[in-house]
């Protein structure tokens, strides 16, 4: 069996899986809940001067039958008094000692407001305080969260102070709703942040009600602009925490967070160098109950991989990102259709006819025969017919061998190299196969 | 074709082979994640309410979406052991998906069946290993009967390190799974398969003996701390009618059993055959028979389609493949010389209700006639095994065999008087539960 436990900046976790911040982790027994069926950690709802939310905090996006895909809030930081949350996170972390708990703070940007919250947290005996320099909405134009969370030198600042009183590791939750993370990610590190966790909410608007012209989520009449999550924000997670894991400036334990739903999501994130996960939405979506298959299914896809542990996960994924101009432009693919698959729903045709290279024949609907055919000389490889094909395994990108080396873009515009020859672009008139279309 | 009895098999063995092909066929990936992602992964879901095994259904399904089929198969075979014959085998729609949600919103339920057969598929097809004996712990369980029932017991009694002995009268494990579905829901080979996967765990197998003739059950007593007893059910009950000895009355089940363990033109089937009986057994019979060539087949049932013990599913499925259904009809003598030609009948109404509140058939005067037949197979409900039962020591009471010792527990058809796959392997799970209270609290205490 994989090992699953990690060591994240002296904070030990049975599994990588923790509750994010948020809705989920507002009161121990939920939390409790959440560990007595297998979450290896829990990031306490930020806790801060208890704050006031409206009704009504919700929105989301749906496609076709799959509801939540993306999903959108403008709730605030935690409306309990910090006493409350204090004494059960305490009450916690003594029940359950070998779970990590972590405490998500947000105050007003004062010294000694830092001080006071960072010294009253450590006595509940939790094992490390996340500072949330990201929540977008709401708390940011109260001077707090991304407000901070935007600007270098207040990130750089608020970490220090915290780091001058804090005993237990330090963890800074960026916000992606930057131009770009890596200058945060450093001032973090400056300022001495023990690790960091990525990403918290993206601003967003999810959408319009149409008969009210409300954009959601709908407080009376009105709305605000929030944080998105879920499903769809999993990419742009992806790429901030590759350009963070990378960066040899930040050399410091990650969390990786943002859309998080199965163990593909958190194997992924692993090798693109987290070493705990955090998971809000599909928990708001699913319940706790879902951390069953994310164990479950990471540990035995482990094992059928010969994969360890985490750390022996972590980050493999890394060294294969680079920039476009070192991929090399003499890999040559092209599309092929495995015609005894095929069910004949000439999707590949319409995207490559209209929205690509126009590097499929078309057939007329007779004698049972093929309906598409890829034109090898027209196609560029460029995927698009994989991706839209609803047949698992029926198009494939296969390689065309040339005897050119290697050459990429950089080494090719120096001058070095040569370009092994490729397609001229195709056009739709040269086939006459295709039958008229309407 | 030439046929054992000299006559020739209408159907040539490709058609044959295709008239016993897979009923259900298996979801392809793309099918599997198309219906996987349509399950709402329901909190307390009716479907694992409604299973008698209550596997995690919406669990196992959103793992085949996630593409984690080998923890899939562990979560519904840590739950039902027959797992895949139920997945083959199953009266879905009035199990788990008569209960799925979708039908409240007007749709078709998801198809949990098929589903639960992709993920065991994976299991047999990779012939991995799920599961793997507990640490040994002295105590020693004999389990008479290798069907679902005791299968399934045997599975978590070797998890928990329990050294287990099984007796079967068969040469082949796997009870009427191996010899008695029907054919185009599950071959033996698959039977065996399963039933492998569970004996692989370290059971002792000892098949063609029969406890009660060839070893006493007091010497299983002596020599065992518990017993498991899944012995399914005895012989077919007679028409008690005459003629019932003419050659070509043959009872259903050793009709299938035949049909089963023989190349399909080894099975004698007749032109013109009639299925006396309408429960399940009657309906698997009428359509094989069909299936093997036959040109008509009738079944001949006292009562009408109302009381008819069949599962709706099953009476399509008969009426699909052609058979005729003769309701209010009663049996009242085979003709024939030597021969079967035929069987008279009487027709019959529904009078007052008995006892139990059921409506016997009065049979009408001056209704007889004959129903021509050159087969007639009997699949009027099996009885107890009586004479086991008392040779153990055991009680019957109706069709349903009793243990009042502490140390011996009955389970599956033999104890429920006749069910399904899902049922034994629910009550022999129960059972291994019972035994390891019993004989763990004596381990604490020995
Ligand atoms: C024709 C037919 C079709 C069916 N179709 C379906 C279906 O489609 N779906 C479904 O869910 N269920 C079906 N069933 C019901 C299902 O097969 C049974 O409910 C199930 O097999 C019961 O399991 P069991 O372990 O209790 O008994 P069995 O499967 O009957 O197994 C009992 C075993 O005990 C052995 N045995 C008996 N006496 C002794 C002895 N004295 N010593 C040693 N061994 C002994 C027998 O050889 C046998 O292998 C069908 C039943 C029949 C008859
Ligand atoms: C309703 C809601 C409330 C949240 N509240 C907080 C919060 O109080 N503090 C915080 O750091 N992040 C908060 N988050 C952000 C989450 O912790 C997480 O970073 C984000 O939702 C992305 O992860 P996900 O895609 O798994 O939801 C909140 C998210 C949601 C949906
Ligand atoms: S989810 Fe619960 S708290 Fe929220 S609106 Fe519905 S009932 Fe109210
Ligand atoms: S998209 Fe796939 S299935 Fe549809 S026509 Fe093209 S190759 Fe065939
Ligand atoms: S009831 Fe239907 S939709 Fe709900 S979990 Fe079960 S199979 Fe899925």
């Amino acid at each position: 069996m994989a090992d699953l436990s990690v060591n994240f900046a002296g904070i030990r976790s049975p599994n990588p899986f923790w509750l994010a911040s948020g809705p989920p982790t507002n009161t121990y027994g939920q939390c409790a809940k959440a560990f007595d069926v297998g979450w290896g950690g829990a990031v306490w709802k930020t806790v801060g001067e208890p704050i006031i939310n409206v009704f009504s905090r919700y929105g989301s996006i749906d496609l076709g039958i799959n509801r939540m895909i993306g999903f959108n809030n403008i709730e605030l930081i935690s409306d309990r008094p910090i006493e409350d949350n204090l004494r059960e996170i305490a009450e916690l972390k003594r029940n359950y000692p070998n779970n990590a708990v972590i405490v998500s703070l947000m105050v007003e940007s004062k010294r000694e407001a830092w001080h006071d919250i960072v010294k009253r947290t450590e006595d509940t005996g939790a094992d490390g305080i996340e500072l949330n320099f990201g929540c977008p909405h709401g708390m940011s134009e109260r001077g707090m969260g991304a407000a901070v969370g935007q600007v270098p030198e207040y990130t750089c600042n608020i970490v220090g102070w915290v780091k001058e009183v804090s005993k237990i590791p330090v963890i800074v939750k960026l916000t992606p709703n930057v131009t770009d993370i890596t200058y945060i990610a450093r001032a973090a590190v400056e300022g001495g942040a023990d690790a960091l966790s990525l990403i918290n909410t993206i601003n967003s608007i999810v959408g319009v009600d149409l008969n009210t012209f409300t954009p959601l989520p709908d407080v009376g009449g009105q709305s605000s602009h929030g944080g998105y999550c879920g499903p769809a924000v999993k990419p742009i997670a992806l790429n901030l925490l590759s350009a963070t894991a990378s960066d040899p400036a930040v050399k410091i334990p990650i969390s990786g967070i943002g859309g998080i739903s199965t163990w593909r999501d958190a194997a992924e994130f692993i090798a693109l160098g987290s070493t705990t996960l955090q998971v809000c939405t599909a928990v708001m979506h699913y319940g706790f109950r879902i951390v069953e298959d994310l164990t479950d299914g990471l540990s035995t896809w482990m094992d059928q991989s010969g994969i360890a542990s985490i750390e022996e996960l972590r980050g493999r994924a890394l060294p294969k990102v680079t920039k476009w101009e070192n991929l090399d432009l003499n890999y040559h693919i092209v599309a092929s259709i495995d015609q005894s698959k095929c069910i004949k729903c000439e999707l590949c045709w319409t995207a490559c006819e209209d929205g690509a290279h126009q590097a499929i024949r078309r057939y007329p609907r007779v004698n049972g025969g093929p309906v598409v055919e890829i034109i090898e000389e027209a196609c560029v490889g460029c995927n698009l017919c994989a991706q839209v094909c609803p047949v698992q395994g029926c198009i494939s990108m296969q390689r065309v061998p040339n005897d050119h080396p290697p050459v990429t873009w950089k080494q090719f515009t120096a001058g070095e190299g040569a370009l092994a020859p490729r397609s001229e672009h195709f056009h739709t008139a040269t086939f006459s196969s295709a039958p008229k279309q309407g | 074709m030439p046929r054992p009895d000299g006559g020739e098999s209408v159907l040539s063995p490709e058609a044959l082979e295709a008239n016993f092909a897979d009923i259900a066929p298996p979801l392809t990936p793309d099918a599997a994640l198309v219906e996987s992602s349509k399950c709402l992964f329901c909190y307390d879901a009716p479907c694992t309410i409604a299973c008698p095994t209550h596997i995690d259904v919406p669990a196992f399904i959103k793992k085949i979406m996630t593409g984690n089929l080998t923890g899939s198969a562990r979560v519904i075979l840590d739950a039902n052991p027959m797992g895949h014959s139920c997945a083959r085998a199953c009266p879905v729609e009035v199990l788990c998906e008569g209960a799925c949600v979708l039908n409240e919103r007007d749709e078709e339920p998801i198809k949990i069946a098929l589903l639960q057969r992709y993920a065991t598929d994976h299991v047999l097809s990779h012939d991995l290993k799920l599961f793997s004996p507990g640490v040994d712990n002295g105590r020693k369980v004999a389990i008479i009967g290798a069907g679902p029932a005791g299968l399934s017991c045997a599975q978590d009694l070797r998890r928990w390190g329990y050294a287990v002995t099984m007796f079967d009268a068969h040469p082949n494990p796997g009870g009427l799974n191996t010899y008695a579905i029907a054919e185009y829901k599950m071959r033996p080979p698959t039977a065996l398969a399963e039933a492998k996967k569970i004996l692989e765990l370290g059971v002792e197998l000892h098949c063609n003996v029969t406890i009660g003739r060839d070893i006493p059950f007091a010497d299983l007593e002596r020599d065992f701390d518990a017993i498991f007893i899944g012995i399914g059910l005895g012989a077919t009950r007679d028409l008690g009618i005459p003629g019932e000895d003419l050659g070509g009355v043959q009872d259903a089940l050793s009709f299938i059993e035949h049909l089963k363990t023989h190349s399909y033109p080894d099975t004698r089937v007749g032109n013109d055959v009639i299925v006396v009986g309408a429960g399940n057994t009657a309906i698997d019979a009428a359509t094989q028979a069909k299936r093997l060539g036959a040109q008509r087949v009738t079944i001949v049932y006292r009562r009408g389609e109302e009381e008819m013990p069949a599962y709706p599913y099953e009476y399509e499925l008969a009426k699909r493949d052609g058979c005729e259904f003769r309701f209010f009809t009663v049996p009242k003598r085979v003709l024939g010389n030597g021969a079967i030609t035929g069987l008279e009948c009487v027709r019959a109404e529904l009078g007052a209700p008995d006892a139990r509140g059921r409506r016997q058939p009065v049979e009408i005067e001056g209704s007889e006639h004959v129903i021509r037949c050159d087969m007639l197979l009997k699949a009027t409900g099996q009885l107890p095994r009586a004479e086991f039962a008392r040779e153990a020591g055991l009680t019957v009471e109706g069709s349903k065999i009793v243990s009042s010792k502490p140390n011996v527990f009955v389970g599956g058809d033999a104890a429920s008087g006749g069910a399904e796959i899902v049922n034994a392997a629910a009550e022999g799970k129960a059972a291994a539960a019972r035994i390891h209270a019993l004989l763990s609290s004596a381990l604490a205490v020995a």
